[in-house]
């Protein structure tokens, strides 16, 4: 593929794999611009949620997805997360010059297929392609809209001691599945990348638990940073169980050959909740019931003890801290 | 005025002199020689005022010198003259406003209470909680300050008119022990568990269970101990099966006399043992020695204390049996000192507990120390030591007050004021909740303790050493600076300081074998030769880095550094191609870490003298897959060792790199196979590598001292508590003519780091 700004070839490439791949949104013809009607909106609920996120991953492909669909479940699932139901979504590429339009076929279809998965459109976008080097391969940002349910307010410093941690079901897979993917690590596991829209699975686990306190997807950083930045956020104590993380076999092992601690480890179809303790059981059951919460447990509680820190009880039956890091998981062994 | 007339001076005493019983004291030598005068505390010292004669006066100033108490240390006195005095001598109390310091650690039982305990005429006979003011409870029944009771966890028990008496009496050596106590009105005993109480003899019933295989939970001093029969096979195996602790080594109580049976102790090391401190003594376990094998596995040597209060002395005499006195914990964690943690923590391992109701103020783990290089030398400082300050050197008066956050493991701070440096007690690894809560608490004791009003704190290079994010979070909230410390610098720096080094002696060469610490250069580093002062430090040379496949990971699996040195040294062809090693790795995912390395993924590289003895270790089949505390490769590879001694060194190579002295073992490995594939005997094996190493870095640190001037070595550093090793090294030193500095009250181990942190920035806030 060759770069320019905004000629014939370009014109060529949007009009050839973009409309043709989000057709189902019925955009065309192409404005600067998406609209939308603000009455329809508000049907939904009260406020409208926003986010952005960038997306760079290598390899472009890996078991169980692909960027094109990281891009659009990561800024689904960010505005779902809130609270919010998703409605909308842009999308700018940044292509390196060389890229197979094969490959960008590839990655178009599956954020198409996402955004279908998801039920929101891809209302607008902006191609450029720059010169070797300038870029790796592909990024892509993503920018969503989305409408809060009115009455609802969940956010990282709601949560109480007494309250419950779920999760929606098996941690690492997605980190572990890039690492696997990035190059031969001579294992013969192929752990699949756990991309997949959380919105669907939300809205139940919202139906199930109205006095929820908080979500978050656990993607960078893993669960580890999603329950550290909420214990200090909440000013509470978080007491996780090492025995019910819900975790497979083959990425423990990964983990143990790597040095890995697994709670460290990008997730990208996993939520971490906070629930009052006497709705955590119809949440748990919602959550198992819908095909993306199967392996959903409860992994742990907030305490009131030691604000700010999160302490993990040990498969051993003795305790860690489990904390942010800053370095590069340098050794801390004397 | 002259000589043989009588005249009148004032006396000043300083040093330890307070909480002692130097008051006491003064008073009946005042007494003895027939002085006229009064003593009082001032400050951080006594003040005597005397009259008499010329020569008695001068005798009285050097007994206040020889015939110190125990507890005491008499650094300087000072004489000048004075108005005379009343007649008679009297002690002078406190007035309000005086300033009391100077809190003192935990004293051993002193003969006179254990003569006491054993006369069935005496008060206090069988009484476990007897003790006077050479002996007894003191930092870890302090909750505040000044010391005297009602600032001790004796506050609730009221003084029983006898003890009063003795309390109050200036003759008597209970005179203001603040720990005073009797049977009438001090604490009490009692067995949980295990049956109906015996009320009456809770120590004779817990000596039963004791002979009958039991395992007990004793409430100490410090804290809890998990006691059992250490001559009975199925007790300590089941104690370690429940502690979940199958190798690391138990510590041993056992009296004087028994001990000697077990272990081979010199002159020396029974004055280490019968100190006040009364630590954990690591010793040559004797052949044959009446112990249960399970003790300690693999090893040829014992730590071994001797019992340090009344209950112990009465236990182990009704027992009649050394007893296993191993830390009461779970497995990994902090030693538990509260009674409802105990009965929590400890119910799954122990069958009774033998319990008393004085409370402990603050956990303190049993001190440990081994001799080595001729002097005994703290491993730990816990129980006995803490809160000795240390002395430093003179040029560091003027310093301001520093707080020093220490390492990640077997954590301690440190405070400096002027030129004194108070090393607190180990707290533990800070990857414990309750480490981290008992560090948080020890930060708030020692500050307040001892009025401490830090200016800087220091950290370690580590940003994710919870003491370092801790440090951050201090000096954020105070408005201070923060002085990062190069891990191995405070090491060294640390053995400088203990050892008197001035500032204004400029640098020293120094030699750090270690684990592993953050380098400046962003790699971590763990053996390295230095040029360094107390402010700043170069490395001279380095031992040659490998990956360290999964980070953490190979310090607990030692075959991954034993992989990262032979692919280094021999190439992954000849691994592969050997049978031996063959073998060694089978079923290992050695081409995943080949594979890991090859990426860069979650493999730092490391230049580390501990990860090398684990990789020797795990060549001779001396360690496990997988080790179940740390320092047990090298203590397995230093305990066959001693038995060869004296065999030829193993090679390394030096060559110059990257303004280095790159220290190459590619030799040592291609010998150690050599020798393998002969079949050499393992221990000379194993000594070749010790005597190696240290003649490699013995040799280095003497070509550096050339290069740079300089005639003095300090070293320091986990991996030197080898006492083999440090000997070895030491020795090759001297015989280059350098002076040798090795640490000695201060732990080699991360134990010390906050000492050295805090002379480092000391040094670098001070003009
Ligand atoms: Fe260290
Ligand atoms: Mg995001
Ligand atoms: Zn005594
Ligand atoms: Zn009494």
């Amino acid at each position: 593929m060759a770069h320019g700004g905004g000629g014939s070839a370009m014109r060529d490439l949007i009009e050839d794999v973009f409309l043709s791949a989000f057709s189902g949104a019925g955009h065309a013809p192409p404005e600067d611009q998406a609209r939308f009607d603000l009455s329809a909106l508000m049907a939904h609920g009260d406020r409208l949620a926003f986010t952005t996120d960038g997306f760079v991953v290598d390899p472009l492909f890996f078991p169980g997805g692909d960027i094109g669909t990281l891009a659009v479940c990561g800024t689904v699932n960010d505005l779902a997360v809130g609270g919010a139901r998703p409605v909308a979504l842009s999308c700018a590429i940044i292509i390196e010059e060389g890229l197979s339009v094969e490959t960008l076929r590839a990655v178009v279809a599956s954020m198409a297929q996402a955004a279908r998965a998801a039920g929101v459109s891809i209302a607008t976008g902006d191609t450029k392609v720059v010169p070797r080097g300038a870029c790796d391969k592909l990024f892509i940002t993503t920018t969503g809209i989305g409408v809060v349910r009115a009455g609802l307010d969940v956010g990282i410093g709601r949560a109480r001691a007494g309250d419950v941690v779920l999760v929606n079901g098996l941690l690492g897979d997605h980190g572990a599945a890039i690492l696997n993917a990035r190059g031969d690590l001579a294992l013969d596991t192929e752990i699949k990348s756990d991309c997949a829209p959380l919105n669907g699975l939300i809205d139940t686990l919202i139906a199930a638990a109205p006095g929820i306190r908080m979500m978050r997807d656990a993607t960078r950083g893993g669960i580890a940073a999603v329950v550290n930045e909420l214990a200090e956020a909440s000013a509470v104590g978080v007491k996780l169980d090492e025995l019910s993380l819900p975790m497979r076999p083959e990425v423990m092992g990964f983990c143990e050959i790597l040095g890995l601690d697994p709670l460290y480890l990008a997730n990208e179809g996993k939520i971490l909740a906070v629930v009052p303790a006497d709705e955590a059981p119809a949440a748990l059951a919602a959550l198992r019931a819908h095909p993306l919460g199967q392996d959903a447990a409860i992994i742990g509680e907030i305490t009131g003890e030691r604000p700010g820190r999160v302490v993990m009880r040990t498969r051993f039956g003795g305790e860690r801290i489990v904390d942010m890091l800053v370095g590069d998981q340098l050794p801390r062994i004397c | 005025m002259p000589n043989g007339k009588g005249g009148a001076e004032q006396i000043e005493v300083c040093g330890i002199v307070q909480g002692v019983g130097f008051r006491p004291f003064v008073y009946r030598l005042a007494a003895r020689l027939g002085l006229d005068g009064d003593v009082r505390n001032a400050g951080d010292r006594v003040i005597i005022h005397a009259s008499g004669p010329r020569a008695v006066l001068d005798a009285f100033a050097a007994a206040l010198l020889a015939e110190a108490p125990v507890l005491a240390r008499v650094e300087a006195i000072t004489r000048r003259p004075a108005a005379v005095p009343e007649p008679g001598f009297r002690i002078i109390e406190s007035g309000a406003g005086t300033v009391s310091v100077g809190v003192v650690p935990d004293v051993a039982t002193c003969p006179a209470c254990r003569a006491e305990i054993a006369d069935p005429a005496a008060r206090r006979h069988r009484y476990a909680f007897t003790n006077c003011t050479d002996c007894g409870p003191r930092f870890s029944i302090v909750t505040g300050l000044p010391y005297d009771r009602p600032a001790t966890t004796m506050a609730g028990f009221a003084m029983c008119p006898a003890c009063r008496a003795e309390y109050e009496d200036p003759a008597d050596r209970r005179f203001h022990a603040q720990p005073i106590a009797c049977p009438d009105c001090g604490p009490r005993l009692w067995v949980e568990g295990a049956g109906a109480p015996a009320e009456a003899n809770p120590i004779g019933h817990a000596a039963a269970l004791l002979r009958a295989g039991r395992i007990l939970a004793v409430k100490g001093l410090g804290g809890f101990h998990i006691a059992c029969d250490a001559t009975c096979e199925t007790a300590v195996a089941e104690l370690r099966a429940r502690k979940h602790r199958p190798t690391k080594p138990l510590a041993v109580m056992a009296d004087l006399a028994t001990a000697h049976g077990l272990c081979t102790i010199s002159a020396d090391e029974d004055a280490a043992l019968l100190h006040p401190s009364a630590p954990i003594l690591l010793l040559p376990l004797k052949q044959g020695a009446p112990l249960a094998s399970g003790i300690a596995p693999g090893q040829h040597h014992l730590g071994l204390m001797l019992p340090y209060t009344p209950l112990h002395h009465l236990l182990l005499a009704e027992t009649g049996r050394p007893l296993v006195m191993t830390s009461g914990n779970r497995s990994g964690e902090p030693q538990i000192f509260r009674d409802d943690a105990a009965r929590d923590g400890l119910a799954g391992i122990v069958d009774a507990f033998l319990m008393h109701d004085r409370p402990i103020a603050r956990r303190l783990d049993d001190s440990v120390a081994r001799t080595a290089a001729g002097a005994p030398r703290v491993m730990r400082r816990g129980r006995g030591l803490a809160p000795v300050p240390l002395p430093l050197p003179q040029d560091f008066a003027g310093a301001p007050p520093v707080l020093a956050m220490g390492g990640e493991l077997k954590n301690a701070l440190c405070l400096t004021h002027g030129s004194k440096a108070l090393l607190s007690h180990h707290l533990g690894d800070l990857d414990e909740p309750a480490t981290g809560d008992a560090y948080e608490i020890a930060l708030a004791d020692y500050t307040a303790l001892f009025t401490h009003r830090p200016q800087v704190v220091a950290v370690d290079l580590h940003p994710d050493y919870r003491a370092t994010r801790l440090g951050e979070a201090v000096a954020l909230a105070r408005g201070l600076v923060v002085e990062r410390v190069q891990h191995h610098h405070a090491h060294v720096a640390g053995a400088m300081a203990e050892n008197g080094w001035r500032r204004a002696n400029g640098p020293v060469v120094g030699i750090a074998l270690d684990g592993l610490g953050l380098g400046e250069d962003g790699t971590v580093w763990g053996a390295e030769v230095l040029v360094c002062d107390y402010r700043t430090s170069r490395r001279a040379a380095r031992l040659s880095p490998i990956p360290l496949a999964g980070g953490d990971a190979a310090s607990r699996e030692p075959w991954r550094v034993l992989l990262a040195h032979l692919d280094r040294a021999l190439g992954p062809a000849a691994v592969a191609g050997d049978p031996h090693l063959a073998s060694l790795f089978a079923g290992k995912p050695v081409a995943t870490l080949r594979a890991m390395v090859g990426r860069g993924l979650n493999a730092p590289s490391a230049s580390s003298a501990g990860r090398l003895f684990d990789a020797v270790a795990a060549l001779l089949r001396l360690a496990p897959d997988r080790l179940s505390h740390e320092g047990e490769a090298a203590m397995a590879l230093e305990a066959v060792a001693v038995t060869e001694a004296g065999t030829p060194p193993y090679p390394f190579a030096l060559r110059p790199e990257a303004g280095l002295t790159e220290i190459d073992p590619a030799p040592l490995w291609q010998a150690l196979m050599q020798d393998l594939h002969a079949g050499r005997n393992r221990g000379a094996m194993a000594a070749a590598f010790h005597t190696g190493l240290a003649d490699v870095f013995a040799t280095v640190a003497a070509h550096t001292a050339t290069a740079e001037g300089l005639a003095t070595v300090a070293v320091s550093g986990g991996v030197f508590q080898n006492a083999l090793l440090l000997e070895e090294t030491a020795r090759r030193l001297r015989r280059h003519g350098l002076t040798v500095l090795v640490p000695a009250q201060v732990p080699a181990n991360d134990g010390g780091l906050a000492f050295g942190q805090a002379v480092v920035t000391a040094a670098r806030h001070m003009g």
